[in-house]
């Protein structure tokens, strides 16, 4: 039997939950969260769900829409235009390369994962910025970026898969 | 049906180098500093800001709710303080009257022409952005409400940074601990002169900073109004520390603490032509 309009309707629509939490996370990141010495720092939000949805369902968030992410990223947070398109870009592609490693180990494994690709993704970004601006940015605020990247992974890891038991289990 | 499938991956490897050319390409246009770029890129906050403008309030309400809490805790300690700091304020208005009635005779005198009247702006902060390789914030306002690159943003008295891009209804500060940041400066005291140039730390450093008299922590950093970009006088910071590597300001703006800000038209035209002034010279031309 061909599935309803409404049926169809709401498939589509759960489709778009990863790039709209994706782009959600993204506003959250440039929100002001009037905590002291936080905004230097800000974890890399986008770079968390790209991930996660590279290894969970890369065929709703593919590496066009991740490129965009990116480039939406630049053009709101003020770095130079295609930086972080082009770090979101590689996250993705990379994951997604090594996802049936990461599907089938536990979450510690997708945890370090994580960690390796956000080491590599951060280090790259501070390469591009710095050569784009014609100085060199202190290394050490892009160290505690990561760590902070790196150790609040879990929490937005938790939510997104409540999100996807929620919304896309069936579809 | 294999044949179709290792096409299908090879038109999938294609796009995905295309799209890192595209990345390298857009950074390369963006490095050329193309009006293209930034038109762009202002469209595009133009559009996120409404939605930054709702988001950015629970966090200013929480905020608001702790500092209660904790303003209540330190009630008696604070007035205690406050009281001796309006004893402290009250004589210095005193002093300020008299300077400010000797300033008006003397002025008077010399046929003084004074610096011209500002207009003011005030705007909410909405996006703290960039995490640790962009320090800029954006604010509710833009050139409809009179925002003009170059243009000083202040929260009181103090020193934010400056306008860097203008949108419609959105604008982006860029604040004087960005990487990008240079602002002329002078120490109060004694007068030397310096550039204050960020580094993306919270506390920016000196440049080519007359050494004699030597500085010590604790001696406060005015703007110069040197290039024009901004007016003589308004207050940076403190001089945090003083070291071989060089001097360390501390800035009197605390980034976390902004909700609004002023962004104060001085009418001084600064070391970035504004949009108005560049239109009025293609226009002459």
């Amino acid at each position: 039997m061909k599935p309803s309009l409404v049926n169809r309707m709401d498939i589509w629509a759960r489709h778009l939950v990863p790039f709209g939490l994706t782009l959600c996370l993204l506003l959250v990141n440039v929100t002001p969260t009037r905590i002291p010495g936080f905004a230097g720092v800000a974890p890399m939000l986008p770079m968390m769900a790209v991930f996660y949805w590279a290894i969970f369902r890369p065929d709703l968030l593919p590496a066009w829409v991740a490129f965009v992410i990116g480039l939406l990223f630049d053009v709101v947070s003020g770095t130079p235009l295609g930086v972080n398109a082009l770090v979101l870009l590689l996250v993705q592609g990379v994951t997604s390369a090594q996802r049936r490693f990461f599907l089938g180990n536990t979450f510690v494994v997708a945890w370090w994962g994580f960690g390796m690709i956000a080491a590599g993704a951060s280090t790259l970004a501070w390469m591009l910025v710095s050569l784009l601006i014609d100085g060199r940015i202190a290394f050490r605020a892009v160290l505690f970026e990561y760590l902070l990247t790196v150790s609040l992974y879990p929490v937005v890891a938790w939510v997104l898969a409540r999100t996807q038991v929620m919304l896309l289990r069936q579809a | 049906m294999g044949r179709l499938v290792v096409l299908r991956q090879m038109a999938h490897r294609f796009a995905f180098v295309g799209m890192v050319a595209f990345a390298f390409g857009l950074m390369l246009l963006g490095k050329a500093d193309t009006l293209l770029v930034e038109r762009a890129r202002v469209a595009v906050t133009d559009a996120v800001t409404p939605i930054l403008d709702v988001l950015s309030r629970p966090a200013s309400v929480i905020a608001e709710v702790v500092e209660n809490v904790r303003e209540l805790a330190q009630l008696r300690a604070e007035n205690g303080r406050l009281k001796a700091e309006n004893e402290k304020l009250q004589h210095w208005q005193t002093v300020a009257r008299r300077l400010e009635a000797e300033n008006r005779v003397l002025r008077g005198q010399l046929n003084f022409v004074a610096d011209p009247d500002s207009a003011f702006i005030t705007a909410r902060v909405v996006g703290d952005t960039g995490g640790a390789f962009v320090h800029s914030m954006l604010i509710s306002a833009g050139s409809r409400d009179g925002v003009r690159k170059g243009q000083a943003v202040l929260a009181g008295e103090m020193l934010v940074g400056r306008i860097a891009e203008v949108g419609q209804r959105s604008s982006r500060i860029l604040l004087l601990t960005d990487i990008n940041s240079r602002i002329p400066v002078v120490v109060e005291t004694s007068r030397a002169k310096a550039i204050l140039g960020g580094d993306n730390n919270d506390r920016p450093k000196l440049h080519y900073l007359s050494t004699s008299p030597p500085l010590s922590p604790g001696d406060r950093i005015v703007t110069s109004g040197h290039g024009g970009a901004f007016p003589a006088g308004m207050a940076v910071g403190v001089v945090a520390a003083v070291t071989e590597g060089g001097v360390r300001v501390e800035p009197f703006v605390n980034r976390h603490e902004l909700e609004y800000v002023t962004v104060v038209d001085y009418g001084l035209s600064g070391v970035l032509p504004s949009d108005r002034e560049a239109a009025r010279r293609k226009g002459g031309e």
